[in-house]
């Protein structure tokens, strides 16, 4: 569906299994077959991916108008043209629909055809579903369910291909189970612009490999493990992990660049095993990089922030959340604003965000700002800015330059003219203060997750949640407004970063009147034009645009687009 | 609300109450006789007499892993029983096979297995899922323990129940 511009598109009629539909001139007619409610079932074909036609499954019946002697469509009794069927079936997802066109998708040719292609693919394939990641949402063993004969009349021996190979270092490899769609290889070629992949031999004996002296390694290898129909390509990562049927599906956003891609999260008894991409045409059609895929270890991290701690006398002292929150209220009102900075984070929510800008209002303080974090970027979606909710700084006034400010604090801190430090998710060390100054402030609070060097110097601790564990909105980095949504519960006695800002905002000025992140998102909404009648449960999953892009937008991912390869084709570290 | 509940009416031959004392002492009498004559079995004297002889082919005791003729323990973790047990009494956490194992080819085996002997209901669902005749009920129905704990039977108390299982598909074997 390349064609649908805004100036009204061509419609076609077509007729789909006997009743007329219209769909735009360019539609593929497996789509339209889709559209119309009759589901054709495929391998090969990706909607965003070329169409080689090599898998044979979508195999239709097809049809076009019979002309008469003057040239014209023959009408029938129903003022619908007669369609003209051609004896053989065609493959529906190289075809566009045409005016007049007829599609069976049901017949008995059709089925008869479906049934000889499932038995096909299943002479040499290995059956060998107890042990493969794939199996539960594996394409093969739902269409041969659905469309195929519950036994196998080969009796020869199956072809032996090599098994458990290492394609590159996230993803691995079983030929035998490979059903030769290709989906991968034109991945790689289209999308990720990195040609490593490829067939080798013929007929029964074809494999898919790498080419010579080649390894899927580029940032995107995972996502040829999302798009293989089968078990063949599958995630090192995930592997025999968990099986995909335990897992709790959450829809929710990346957060480990301003991209923002649209992710599946897959938990498991508050345990994450892996993140998926969501389909999002209007953010990362549907790809995501494997920086940001593997990036939730630390969420399962030995150092995390269990227990509110608050340092008295000369030790720390794990205490409950009202003394935590009170001891650090009480720290901060011995100081006027001038003696105060707060340094948030671009990974904080918009929600956080607001009650930070509140906070800091309230106390009136001068020195905020956010820890800018860039690194290489790609033209596909990797962005260089690695804050996920930069433009929510920008917007609600957290910041006006990312990191700007921050030799400010240093320097402030430095000279003793600033007494207490608020770091919220955010390091100290990492903008050149060091451990001597950190540990000689008088008030130095931190809201963190894991465990550092600097909370070791902090006055009070307030261990909050990651990205998978709460709620909250983001701006991306074209300035669309993206939910994230709660996974898994956060560890020990940890707590929601919103309610933290909250206590502590009500133990400096009095109750607010906020009891729900929605009643935080509320009061946003009032103050700022750009969240105007929105809602939290109004984003929807796919979000809403609601700034000017203020990075220049990645060019769009589609087969069309002409990108260069990426030059920054860094292997996926842990961030953190 | 309180229900009354009619007494029932009886007649003038149930009410003299004889009749039914004379039956009853008939049939007390009659099994007195049995005892007697050694013809009545009294009950059995458990746990110094079993009756594991008498047990049927089809009885359902505790569960169990089993290894085929090959020594290999036949389960790979696939998971199916612990997702079909419907008191969730089982929990798996799988492994890899290192390569240089001699079944490296079966690529996946149970690195834990344990089924919680207090939650199972004895229903036998693990062994009618299992795709690789890696679980099977036994006709031990004795099991017992002081703690919680204990009813836990991990993968060795498993094997050790199971043992060797012959007549099994050895499919692996034909894999490369």
């Amino acid at each position: 569906m390349s064609n649908q511009t805004a100036n009204a598109p061509q419609m076609f009629n077509v007729q789909v299994d006997g009743v007329w539909h219209q769909f735009p001139k360019g539609t593929r007619v497996i789509e339209a077959c889709e559209q119309a409610g009759s589901y054709v079932p495929r391998y090969c074909y990706h909607k965003k991916l070329s169409s080689p036609g090599n898998c044979r499954m979508c195999l239709i019946e097809m049809g076009l108008p019979k002309l008469g002697p003057d040239r014209k469509p023959e009408l029938g009794a129903d003022g619908k043209p007669v369609i003209n069927w051609m004896p053989r079936p065609q493959i529906s997802c190289a075809q566009d629909v045409a005016e007049g066109m007829g599609v069976r998708t049901n017949s008995p040719l059709v089925k008869e055809c479906q049934r000889g292609v499932m038995e096909f693919l299943l002479i040499n394939h290995p059956l060998d579903c107890p042990i493969c990641d794939q199996a539960g949402e594996c394409r093969l063993q739902e269409f041969s369910v659905e469309y195929g004969t519950s036994e196998s009349r080969f009796l020869e021996n199956k072809v032996k291909k090599p098994k458990n190979v290492e394609l590159g270092p996230r993803v691995t490899l079983d030929d035998e189970r490979c059903i030769l769609c290709s989906r991968c290889i034109r991945f790689c070629q289209e999308i990720a612009k990195d040609d490593v992949l490829g067939f080798l031999d013929r007929g029964s004996h074809t494999v898919l490999t790498a080419h010579p002296g080649k390894r899927l390694e580029n940032n995107y290898s995972l996502n040829t493990v999302d798009i293989c129909p089968v078990g063949a390509l599958t995630s090192s990562d995930f592997r025999f992990k968990m099986r995909v049927w335990f897992l709790k599906e959450t829809k929710s956003i990346c957060t480990s660049c301003a991209t923002g891609c649209n992710t599946v999260i897959g938990t498991r008894e508050d345990i994450i095993y892996r993140q998926t991409p969501r389909e999002n045409d209007a953010v990362n059609s549907c790809w995501m990089c494997d920086y940001g895929r593997l990036n939730f270890d630390y969420l399962q991290s030995e150092r995390r922030l269990l227990e509110p701690r608050i340092f008295l006398g000369d030790k720390f002292a794990a205490v409950d959340w009202p003394t935590a929150i009170a001891h650090a209220a009480l720290q901060l009102k011995q100081f006027s604003g001038w003696e105060i900075a707060v340094v948030a984070s671009g990974r904080m929510t918009n929600e956080e965000l607001w009650l930070t800008a509140q906070l800091a209002r309230a106390l009136d303080v001068q020195l905020i700002d956010i820890v800018a974090r860039t690194g290489p970027g790609d033209d596909i979606l990797l962005s260089t800015d690695r804050n996920p909710n930069t433009n929510g700084a920008r917007l609600l006034g957290v910041t006006s330059e990312p990191g700007a400010k921050l030799p400010v604090i240093a320097e402030a801190v430095k000279s003793g003219h600033v007494k207490a430090l608020v770091a919220l998710g955010e390091n100290p060390i990492d903008f050149a203060i060091s451990v001597e100054q950190l540990s000689d402030l008088p008030a130095f609070i931190v809201m963190d997750i894991l465990a550092n060097t600097a909370t070791e110097h902090a006055t009070v601790v307030l261990p909050s949640l990651g990205f998978a564990e709460k709620r909250g909105s983001m701006i991306n980095g074209k300035g669309r407004l993206q939910r994230l949504n709660r996974a898994v519960r956060g560890p020990g006695n940890a707590r929601d970063d919103w309610e933290i800002l909250r206590d502590l905002l009500q133990a400096l000025t009095g109750s607010n009147g906020i009891y729900s992140i929605d009643d935080v998102f509320r009061q946003m909404s009032e103050a700022v034009p750009q969240f105007a009648g929105l809602s939290l449960s109004k984003i929807g999953d796919l979000g809403v645009q609601v700034m000017q892009a203020r990075e220049s937008p990645p060019p769009p991912v589609d087969e069309a687009s002409d990108i260069e390869k990426g030059e920054a084709k860094k292997p996926p570290g842990r961030s953190r | 609300m309180a229900i009354t509940v009619a007494r029932p009416k009886l007649n003038w031959r149930e009410r003299m109450y004889l009749p039914a004392i004379a039956a009853g002492m008939a049939i007390t009498i009659k099994h007195f006789k049995n005892m007697i004559l050694g013809r009545t079995k009294v009950t059995m004297q458990y746990p110094e007499e079993k009756w594991d002889s008498s047990m049927p082919e089809h009885y359902r005791g505790a569960p169990a892993l089993v290894r085929d003729t090959d020594g290999r323990v036949r389960c790979v973790a696939c998971q199916l029983c612990e997702f079909i047990c419907p008191p969730r009494a089982i929990k798996i956490v799988a492994g890899e096979i290192p390569s240089t194992d001699r079944f490296a080819k079966v690529e996946k085996y149970p690195e834990e297995f344990d089924i919680d002997m207090v939650r199972c209901i004895f229903c036998g669902m693990c062994e009618e899922v299992c795709p690789e005749q890696a679980i099977f009920l036994r006709k031990d129905y004795a099991i017992t323990g002081f703690t919680r704990d204990q009813m836990v039977h991990h993968k060795e108390k498993l094997l050790e129940i199971g043992g060797v299982m012959h007549g099994v598909v050895l499919k692996w074997n034909e894999k490369k």
